[in-house]
């Protein structure tokens, strides 16, 4: 059985034999510089294609966030406010360090499938899925310390003096506290979801 | 005959008061912002700013609702959230540094009261609203009693 394997040599197993074998044909020096040169082209086109999925555009060219989360992002100050200075869907959903954006981009296969499936293809499944789905932002944002908003809004760097009462103290104690930014301010860009699971003295109903 | 004349007569007439009452208005229209030519595009009046930020503002007679002191861009009130209430509800308002709605807030019309904000008062801005920059329109000499300024 054993023997007969190694004599019927799939395709597989014959170029696993041929990358055993040490080159004759070519130069270590031609094959370093061919390796070096088709790994820039790979690392560069690799790179460029995942900045192509890092774009506004692309993000909207998916209904489901145009005419939702989109639309909604629109009303608000990250898209249009007084200097014209704009944060995008990715410069807040998508990490700016390497190793945290390829980790998001594989978790963004559960998307694609999603989008396969047609989970959220009306205004009404999406509705319906909001409060989880923005949970999950939530929950992401709690976990890196609100590592995105960071990347503009830094503690560091805010002078309290600009700010109104009311944001002075809350950012104050929020320093003291080891608050992040997403336990407030939850909504900023997109509408809420029923905020009844969250806080129900904060909704209209009973209790 | 004469019937026909006659209407005639003053639908003709009437017409004419139309036209003639048009003419004389058309030339401008006098409001309390002051006169803007009809055919004329009118500049537009000056933005106003909402205040940003600011200390409670006193009340100016007894039953009045007390005015927002500070700015409420895209603050939502809607059946999914109510924004306001993140900050001012009985639960929020200590870690805010809130005004706490007030307990008339709680009953209904027949003065029962409800576990949660009444339905007749979870749309603040129906009363409370924010101020502007503006001068008032109008000049009054309004003062409130010396029980409230405490003047």
């Amino acid at each position: 059985m054993n023997s007969n394997k190694s004599t019927e040599c799939n395709i597989i197993c014959r170029l696993w034999e041929k990358l055993k074998k040490p080159s004759l044909r070519y130069s270590l020096g031609a094959l370093l510089a061919v390796g070096f040169v088709a790994g820039i082209i790979f690392w560069g086109g690799f790179n460029t294609a995942m900045e192509m999925t890092n774009t506004e555009e692309f993000c909207i060219s998916c209904h489901e966030m145009r005419d939702n989360v989109y639309e909604e992002y629109k009303q608000t100050i990250h898209y249009t406010n007084r200097t014209g200075v704009r944060a995008t869907c990715p410069d807040c959903h998508v990490p700016k360090e390497w190793q945290h954006k390829i980790v998001r981009k594989i978790k963004a296969s559960n998307e694609l499938l999603h989008k396969a499936l047609g989970t959220i293809d009306t205004r009404e499944k999406f509705e319906a899925k909001r409060l989880e789905l923005a949970g999950n932002v939530w929950k992401a944002m709690k976990k890196t310390d609100s590592r995105e908003c960071r990347n503009c809004h830094d503690f560091e760097f805010m002078d309290f003096g600009e700010q109104g009462r009311r944001a002075v103290s809350q950012h104050s104690t929020a320093l003291d506290e080891d608050k992040t930014c997403i336990d407030c301010h939850k909504g900023i860009a997109h509408e809420l979801p029923d905020m009844h699971s969250i806080d129900p003295t904060g909704v209209i109903g009973s209790n | 005959m004469i019937n026909k004349l006659s209407i005639i007569a003053s639908i003709t007439l009437g017409v004419l008061a139309v036209t003639t009452s048009l003419q004389t208005h058309s030339a401008e229209v006098e409001s309390l912002r002051g006169a803007s030519e009809l055919d004329r595009n009118s500049s537009a009046p000056e933005h106003k700013r909402y205040a940003k930020d600011g200390r409670p503002i006193a009340r100016d007679y007894v039953q009045q609702p007390p005015l927002i002191p500070h700015k409420i861009d895209n603050y939502r009130i809607n059946l999914k959230s109510n924004k306001c209430l993140s900050c001012h509800s009985w639960k929020n308002y200590r870690e805010a540094g809130a005004t706490k709605i007030s307990q008339t807030h709680f009953e209904d019309r027949d003065k029962h009261v409800l576990a949660n904000v009444s339905a007749r008062r979870y749309f603040c801005t129906q009363c409370h609203v924010p101020q502007v920059n503006a001068p008032a329109l109008v000049e009054n000499e309004f003062e409130p009693i010396t029980a409230i300024s405490g003047e």
